[in-house]
């Protein structure tokens, strides 16, 4: 059995920026645990440019972003073990891992961040109807094949779902010389950033199709086609609308899911809707000392967000390895009208690390322009105006030390469509 | 020469393989798909029946009993996963209750043990998932739940080691009889057989009328099926059926032997033998089924869905005999529901018709009841990996995450007889890509150790044989082929947008 300080489950971006964070913390005995064989998670596939503006001030690519933290690595004596997966957590923080080296691996932790990053959701969770060919892939799926293993896994594409692993992947493929014919959105309005719906779609003439869907998938062996259809206010199918399209490739970019299975073995407490644990200020999960970040807790759309939030999960992990004590219970944050969750899920005054506390959120709908309330029992505690709220792209706002210990009993965020009217 | 041919890799063909293999005679079995277990025998409920659906002296009703008996025992010789869990057929209304008495008769005139009547406060006690308006059920101990490809391909693994010959992608377009014996030609060869078991399921009544044999028909009637993530597995235990209808035994919710859950299958007759697409109405049917039963299903946990065609004769039963037509011809044919759970029976059926029709049928000394050790890394303890990390490395690759497959065990599924050769077949034989992510994370791996063990080009890998393949060029070979005006154009415009695209980001 081997004894550290702190493990790290994930060696994505989420699990690097906590590594060198905790070090630069004080915290001796770092360990990061990453199953693939080298580090910067899903980033390595990502090849365009877009990353590190908050971070960095600058415009990078997935694996220039990753080596830069790869890059602080050395010589702070964090420790890595590449090709080794956990399979296993307790709550007691042991965690067993297994590689071709050493066989099984038992490791007891002092504290654990988890940062296992997420996976895509399939056709399964659609039921959509028709026969199962090859030629249907996870948008996050076709990238690997193109950008890491060199092979175009379609020619003549459709895609289904705006989310922007699947903008980014119309371009891509274009670029490759294959043809993608349109991309189909169920919702009447885009998941993806509007960035990439300019820069990936529009400035190569692919059509975006909203409140469309695909209803039926062709061919036995290989995808021949599909069948699309609009849909109406409550998204079902006008079938009389539907048409057929010939292609020999499906590509679903339909959403992220946060990996939990390991997060569900501590029984930490979960969210419902961001399908992660929940967490405190220090993100710290309702398992003391097991501390969680990335896309593990919930999907980001931006990556310095990440970077952000697993610095504070590794000062939660610093802290809590000097003191010893969890406070996962504290004042609840509460996701109201307009939004779909909150992050962090409790915050506490007297245990906060900063004179400022960041608040990651999602809302329920596009609003053009919407005012965010911060109430608590005894009343507002602050409003803000934001516009162009969309729920692809993540609200962060930040309140002061001396604003949260006005609230009493829970902190609520309200967001309202101001003037809707007028659109 | 060989002296028998059979036609049809699925359970009940490879049942009889296996049988056969018992003899000193030489056997041949050919396959239209790259595989076995591609056809019915891959979609379907695998659920070993008891037997008190059929009509008591139908081939239905005594091959059911007989298999459901014969199933636990081949089970474990093949180191395949079976397990007894029972079931319940459930009366949700008043009215449905005096089914299940005719039910409880029927099965013991077939002579099923073990049945009994139970009341509501029992029934939610064994299931407290169910709905609660149930008010009782026939409970029957003796059913079981298997996984059908596994338990076909494990058949099939043996009846080879056993000295059973395999031909895949070899569908039979022709057959002649010359000289008391048959030449049965498939596009790539001609394979010469002294009797023929026509165990071509849907096809087999095509296969039979090639040959010159008594003529029937088989329609196809499709059940369709969605699955569900293993953390729903708590749901339900047994297998849970509503009262029957006439023709099916009705939707039905289901535990499988890896601990998902499934509801299906609807039943609708169609005319193309190949269909077997999932329809929007027929996922709605089958959600409404298993909601009666199990209201708490959540829509949301569904990871895949699949369809399967029964194969249904005119005679609605089973057709296991000796053509008086052609000399030499078994039909096993119109092997529908419950032909899973019969395929034991049917093949030692098989055994005695052709003892009857002249064939000499010795003993073989060296019958392996058994096949090589399969390796299941989810399910073992750790001390066990870690030996088996300690002399194959492999064993520490773990390549699917969801389901916990390593590398050794995708190496081990293409190197074992009858071996994998596409991704469907890695999927069959390990899980890896059956989990909750559907192959997203471990596809393109097991991609990459397909065409390295094959050694063929990544490119003609397949998800199910010829035509599936999964990809469709190299790196940079479509802008080759691509007008060089038209590209240059598109690629001036991406370079630009690069230009604009910051500021928008924040
Ligand atoms: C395809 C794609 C495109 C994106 N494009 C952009 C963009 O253009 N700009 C932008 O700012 N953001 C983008 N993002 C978002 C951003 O990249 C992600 O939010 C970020 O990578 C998440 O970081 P993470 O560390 O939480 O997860 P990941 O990067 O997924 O890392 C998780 C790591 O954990 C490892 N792991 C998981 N389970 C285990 C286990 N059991 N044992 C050991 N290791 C394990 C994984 O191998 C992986 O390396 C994109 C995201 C995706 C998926
Ligand atoms: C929806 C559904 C639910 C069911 N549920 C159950 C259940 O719970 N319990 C139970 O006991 N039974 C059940 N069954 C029935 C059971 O699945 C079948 O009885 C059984 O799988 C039939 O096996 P088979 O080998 O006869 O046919 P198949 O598995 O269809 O095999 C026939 C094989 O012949 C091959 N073939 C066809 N034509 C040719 C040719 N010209 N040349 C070479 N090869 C050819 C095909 O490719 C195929 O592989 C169910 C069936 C369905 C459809």
């Amino acid at each position: 059995m081997l004894y550290k300080d702190l493990v790290i489950i994930g060696g994505g971006p989420a699990g690097l920026a906590a590594a060198l964070e905790a070090a630069e913390q004080g915290v001796k005995d770092v360990m990061i645990v990453e199953r693939d064989s080298g580090l910067g998670g899903i980033l390595q596939q990502c090849i365009h440019n877009g990353f590190g503006l908050h971070v960095f001030k600058e415009e990078l690519t997935g694996p220039e972003y990753a080596q830069r933290f790869i890059d602080r690595l050395e010589n702070t004596g964090i420790e890595v073990l590449l090709d080794t997966m956990v399979i296993e957590i307790t709550q007691d923080k042991r965690i067993f891992a297994v590689n071709s080296k050493k066989g099984v691996l038992e490791i007891q932790a002092k504290a654990v961040i988890l940062a296992m990053g997420c996976r895509e959701r399939t056709r399964g969770a659609l039921n959509i109807p028709g026969f199962r060919p090859a030629g249907i892939f996870t948008a996050g799926t076709a990238q690997r094949y193109v950008n890491i293993e060199g092979y175009m896994p379609g020619k003549e594409i459709v895609i289904l779902g705006s989310g922007d692993i699947g903008l980014i992947m119309a371009r891509r493929f274009t670029l490759e010389g294959a043809r993608v014919k349109c991309v189909l959105e169920i919702m009447p309005y885009s998941n993806g950033l509007t960035r990439n719906v300019v820069q990936c779609l529009e400035d190569y003439g692919i059509p975006l199709r909203l409140s469309h869907t695909v209803i039926e998938i062709h061919g036995k062996k290989r995808v021949e086609g599909v069948t699309v259809a609009k849909v109406d206010e409550n998204l079902k199918p006008i079938l009389s609308t539907a048409e057929f399209i010939p292609c020999d490739t499906l590509l679903l970019s339909v959403g992220l899911i946060p990996e939990n299975e390991l997060t569900k073995m501590t029984g930490a407490d979960f969210d419902a809707n961001t399908q992660g644990p929940m967490v405190n200020q220090w993100m710290e999960t309702s398992c003391e000392g097991i501390f969680a970040c990335g896309n593990v807790l919930h999907v980001h759309d931006l990556v310095d967000f990440v970077t952000m939030e697993a610095k504070l999960a590794a000062r939660g992990a610093a802290r809590y390895l000097k003191e010893k004590d969890g406070a996962y219970r504290q004042m609840s944050v509460i996701a109201g009208e307009g939004l779909r969750y909150v992050l962090p899920h409790a915050v506490g005054v007297e245990k906060m690390l900063d004179e400022k506390q960041n608040f990651f959120m999602r809302s329920t709908r596009p609003m053009k322009k919407a005012k965010l309330a911060i109430e608590s029992e005894n009343g507002t505690i602050k409003t803000k105006m934001l516009s162009y709220v969309k729920p692809s792209e993540m609200i962060n706002i930040e309140l002061g030390k001396s604003e949260i210990s006005k609230a009493a009993g829970h902190l609520k965020f309200i967001l309202q469509e101001e003037g809707a009217s007028d659109e | 020469m060989y002296d028998a041919a059979i036609i049809g890799g699925g359970v009940t063909g490879c049942m009889i393989a296996r049988e056969l293999s018992r003899y000193d005679i030489k056997v041949i079995l050919l396959e239209k798909e790259e595989d076995v277990a591609c056809g019915t025998s891959k979609a379907n409920s695998a659920v070993i029946h008891a037997g008190f659906d059929a009509k008591p002296g139908t081939w239905k009703a005594k091959m059911n009993v007989r298999g459901n008996v014969l199933f636990p025992g081949i089970c474990e010789e093949l180191d395949v996963p079976y397990i007894n869990n029972g079931s319940l057929v459930v009366a949700v209304e008043e009215g449905e209750i005096k089914i299940l008495e005719k039910l409880l008769n029927q099965g013991r005139v077939n002579g099923v043990p073990g049945l009994e009547i139970i009341g509501h406060d029992e029934l939610m006690k064994m299931e407290p998932h169910l709905n609660p308006m149930s008010k009782a059920a026939l409970y029957a101990p003796t059913a079981g739940i298997v996984c059908p490809y596994e338990f076909t391909i494990a058949l099939a693994e043996n009846a080879a080691i056993n000295g059973v010959e395999f031909r895949f992608n070899s569908p039979v377009i022709k057959i002649v009889v010359e000289d008391g014996a048959f030449i049965v030609n498939t596009p790539y060869e001609f394979v010469k057989a002294r009797y023929i078991i026509n165990a071509a399921g849907l096809f087999s009544d095509e296969i039979s009328k090639m040959a010159g044999a008594e003529e029937y028909t088989v329609t196809p009637r499709k059940g369709e099926y969605l699955i569900f993530d293993k953390k729903f597995g708590y749901l339900i235990k047994k297998v849970i059926f509503p009262t029957p209808s006439e023709i099916s035994k009705g939707i039905l919710v289901c535990p499988t032997v890896d601990g998902n859950i499934f509801i299906g299958p609807n039943s609708n007759d169609i005319k193309d033998k190949t269909d077997v697409s999932v329809t929007r109405e027929g996922i709605e049917e089958i959600i409404e089924g298993g909601r009666k039963l199990v209201p708490e299903l959540p829509l949301s946990g569904v990871i895949t869905s699949f369809a399967g065609l029964r194969a249904v004769s005119n005679t609605n039963d089973f057709i296991i005999e000796a053509s008086r037509k052609v000399k030499g011809f078994v039909n096993v044919g119109g092997i529908q529901s419950p032909g899973f759970t019969s395929a034991p029976a049917i093949a030692e059926t098989v055994v005695e018709i052709l003892k009857e029709e002249g064939m000499d049928l010795r003993e073989k000394q060296n019958f392996v009841p058994t096949r090589p050790r399969k390796y299941r890394f989810r399910e073992m303890d750790n001390l066990t990996r870690q030996k088996l990390i300690e002399e194959n490395p492999a064993f520490g690759h773990v390549i699917c995450r969801c389901e916990t497959v390593t590398e050794a065990e995708i190496v081990d599924a293409i190197r074992r007889p009858l071996g994998a050769k596409s991704l469907d077949g890695i999927k069959r034989r390990t899980r890896a890509g059956m989990g909750r992510c559907q192959g997203g994370f471990c596809s393109s791996r097991v991609l990459s150790i397909l065409a390295r063990e094959l050694k063929i080009d990544p490119r003609q890998v397949t998800k199910c044989g010829p035509g599936s393949e999964i990809l469709k060029g190299g790196y940079k070979e479509f802008i080759a082929e691509k007008d060089m005006d038209e590209y240059l154009n598109t690629v001036e415009v991406e370079s630009l947008s690069w230009k604009g695209g910051a500021a928008d980001a924040l």
